[in-house]
């Protein structure tokens, strides 16, 4: 069935097509179809509405009342105002959470796109059994978190591990990955990179295939390089994808949770380490409202978190009008 | 009808069906399809409940059990939380483990008191103080009725002590350390014979083993005020574990990681303080390959506990009476002895722990090792600790500390304060 989606004026059509019947009848046929016209598109898209009310905005107020109360094991206490929020921002762990997460974030967003945008570039030339090759990017994120997760555990395992292995061969001895700072969040960054890597590639292809060709030819002619032309033409040109995709990996960067919690082994994982070197904020968050029952406190960080994502958005906001 | 009239109706159908898919999903499972009751209990590590569950259904056929299990208690705390926070998902029956239940002794609301359902008569059964842990202060409610006790031995390799020049017998391997300061000089003994394994697994589960054994409390006294700064006992145990470490006698592996299993397939460790349940952990990580190769021998110090569950019925439960009835039946001597020998959880009702059954028990896995008479021993000189509300979190981050020294990333005087600090924040 064919549906006219136009909100046009609902009477001519009805006018038009109807072969008379009784007055009343018609009258009311008229009045269906106005409201039709008017209403039924709202029902359309109402599904999402109703599913995101549901699903996205009610936790997300619910979450906010929570962080207000002393809500611990059997649920709500008392309302202690703002306390949850005075208490997070003098609260060591949720900063260094903070910065565990923020410098995963880099180390994994920044590789992650640029070596996507030459795989790309790469992948829109002319080359052998390209269809091939463009499936295999995209083979990792067909992978579970959960799976990548524990074989790269395994592989910057200390004792038995394939990178301390090779790190062997060549005389350098064996770093226990999950013991630093460093070392550990490029454990985890390399996970993240390996997942996400060939799905921005494809993203970004899309976008190359779409920059007329004689642009290209154009370049050439004028006596471009490869290199020249893919500065000069290929990113400008892509840079509506480009933002997508920084968008979309911060919000994903900020939400870091399986990989390090896989990473961290043992009974007590969900601080990130002995000393908490690769906790994310929302390891920190599972921590405060799961681990340590204290339901508000764990919100009030689920706030932040949802704040700092907010923050972020802004500044990516600003920064590529800026650059327009 | 017309193709007009069609359109709004369908589309009002249209949004009806997602929003109803949408939220209708939360309809609850009740087997009334055969007319059955269906109770789910839910458990984590190894309960040996599997028998046990067939006689009862065999004896109430309109009862049928399900088991929802989980393996790691550390997974099984958050989904807990989860369940008694939104009043769904806890089943019929949960277990609760002796560090959790003291949570949950602050809100006792939200469990059924056993005594409404005849526990009350039961109470001699039980070991007193086992009793008393799941018993609200002012006496009226009874959260849960006890299952095991962590009834302390030292496991080792027979293997590697061979390796080592060391004595294999149980016996004689018990007599080498009366004391924690003997079972260090039988490290360092161990660790010269360079046998490429380490002493123990991790300082974690050592320091445990030693905390339980200094007195009846440990982060919190009985009125549930933090002392873990002024406890000696406390102090006592981190020293004496701090001391191991400085002798390079661990493997510095995180307990219930991958590591950790490998290291009990491979031999990677000689020696792991195991409490009564741990036996089926370890039986499960080392496989079949390495049976007879393990043993269990007296555990340094004096008799300690050291885990050791409840079962408990949820307000939320819609059968709460036939549930109360399981938990009765589960946890009855005859329950806990069955259980025993199934994965050696160490009873806590007396008949039980007196049943020859239980006495005379020997483990196959384990070299056949009398552990009815090791556990026996142990748990008769056992002293309770009471443990605070808040003893997991903390515990979890004195656990951390003492693996940063293991790292050779703090000192154990920072390693200290640390502790303490943290523990401070969890507590307040």
């Amino acid at each position: 069935m064919a549906i006219d989606m136009r909100p046009g004026p609902a009477g001519k059509s009805s006018e038009s097509t109807d072969t008379g019947g009784p007055g009343p009848a018609k009258e009311r046929g008229r009045l269906l179809s106005r409201l039709d016209a008017a209403a039924s598109p709202y029902l359309f898209i109402s599904p999402f509405f109703l599913i995101f009310a549901v699903f996205g905005l009610f936790p997300l107020g619910y979450t906010a009342w929570v962080s207000l109360h002393k809500w611990e094991l059997a649920g709500k206490g008392d309302f202690i105002g703002l306390d949850n929020y005075t208490e997070l921002f003098g609260d060591p762990d949720f900063w260094n959470a903070v910065v565990n997460t923020l410098g995963m974030l880099v180390l994994a967003t920044v590789p992650q796109l640029l070596i996507a945008l030459v795989l790309a570039s790469l992948l829109n030339q002319r080359l052998r059994g390209l269809t091939l090759l463009r499936m295999g990017v995209l083979i990792p994120i067909v992978t579970s978190v959960a799976a990548v997760g524990i074989v790269f555990s395994q592989i910057f395992d200390r004792d038995a591990g394939m990178v301390n292995g090779l790190l062997d061969l060549v005389g350098i001895a064996p770093v226990d990955w999950r013991a630093d700072k460093w070392s550990s969040w490029i454990a985890i960054s390399s996970m993240v990179n390996w997942r996400w890597t060939g799905y921005n590639a494809l993203i970004y292809l899309a976008a190359m295939q779409s920059i007329p060709k004689e642009l290209y030819e154009a370049a050439v002619i004028d006596g471009a390089g490869r290199i020249r032309q893919f500065w000069s033409i290929t990113v400008p040109n892509i840079r509506p994808a480009v933002i997508f995709t920084v968008i979309v990996s911060t919000i994903a960067g900020m939400q870091l949770f399986t990989e390090p919690l896989i990473f961290g082994q043992g009974a007590y994982a969900i601080s990130g380490g002995t000393l908490r070197q690769f906790q994310t904020v929302s390891m920190y968050m599972f921590e405060k409202a799961f681990r340590d029952f204290d339901l508000g406190y764990g919100s009030a960080v689920a706030w932040v978190i949802f704040l700092i994502i907010a923050f972020l958005m802004l500044v990516n906001y600003l920064f590529t009008r800026r650059a327009k | 009808m017309s193709a007009r009239l069609m359109r709004p109706l369908l589309a009002v159908a249209l949004a009806g069906v997602l929003a109803a898919t949408a939220t209708g999903c939360g309809g609850e499972g009740d087997a009334s399809d055969s007319g059955k009751t269906t109770l789910v209990v839910k458990t984590f590590s190894q309960f040996g409940y599997e028998d046990l569950y067939k006689e009862y259904e065999a004896a109430h056929p309109d009862i049928d059990i399900k088991e929802e299990n989980i393996s790691q208690m550390g997974d099984y705390l958050p989904k807990l939380q989860q369940w008694m926070a939104t009043g769904h998902g806890a089943g019929d029956v949960v277990a609760l483990e002796e560090g959790i239940i003291t949570q949950f002794m602050e809100k006792p609301d939200q469990f059924v008191n056993l005594l409404d359902h005849g526990a009350g008569s039961l109470k001699g059964e039980y070991l007193d103080w086992k009793w008393k842990q799941a018993l609200t202060r002012d006496g009226k409610q009874l959260v849960g009725l006890g299952t095991d006790v962590g009834a302390q031995g030292m496991c080792y390799r027979t293997d590697l002590f061979k390796k080592a020049g060391l004595p294999t017998d149980r016996e004689k391997v018990g007599a080498l350390w009366p004391t924690w300061e003997e079972y260090l000089a039988t490290g360092e003994k161990f660790k010269d014979a360079k046998t490429g394994a380490h002493f123990f697994d991790s300082a974690g589960s050592i320091y445990q083993n030693i905390l339980m054994q200094q007195g009846d409390h440990t982060y919190y006294d009985t009125d549930n005020k933090l002392v873990i700064d002024s406890n000696p006992g406390v102090k006592a145990a981190w020293d004496q574990t701090v001391e191991m470490i400085d002798a390079g006698l661990s493997g510095n592996i995180m307990p219930w990681s991958p590591q950790w299993n490998a290291g009990f397939k491979k031999g990677t460790f000689a020696t792991i303080p195991c409490p009564s349940w741990m036996l089926g952990t370890i039986e499960k990580q080392s496989g079949p390959e390495n049976a007879g190769k393990w043993d269990v021998a007296k555990v340094p110090g004096n008799g300690a506990v050291r885990g050791g569950s409840f079962l408990a019925v949820p307000k939320q439960s819609g059968h709460q009476k036939e549930a109360a009835e399981l938990v009765k039946f589960l946890t009855s001597a005859k329950g806990q002895t069955t259980a025993f020998k199934s994965k050696n959880n160490f009873p806590s009702a007396l008949k039980a722990i007196d049943d020859p059954a239980v006495k005379g028990f020997t483990n196959k896995y384990f070299n056949d090792a009398p552990v009815g008479k090791i556990f026996g021993e142990s748990v008769k000189g056992l002293e309770p600790v009471y443990l605070g509300p808040k003893n997991t979190p903390i515990g979890d981050r004195v656990g951390n500390a003492l693996a940063a020294i293991e790292q050779g990333k703090l000192a154990p005087d920072e390693a200290w304060d640390r502790a303490v600090d943290d523990a401070e924040r969890v507590a307040n």
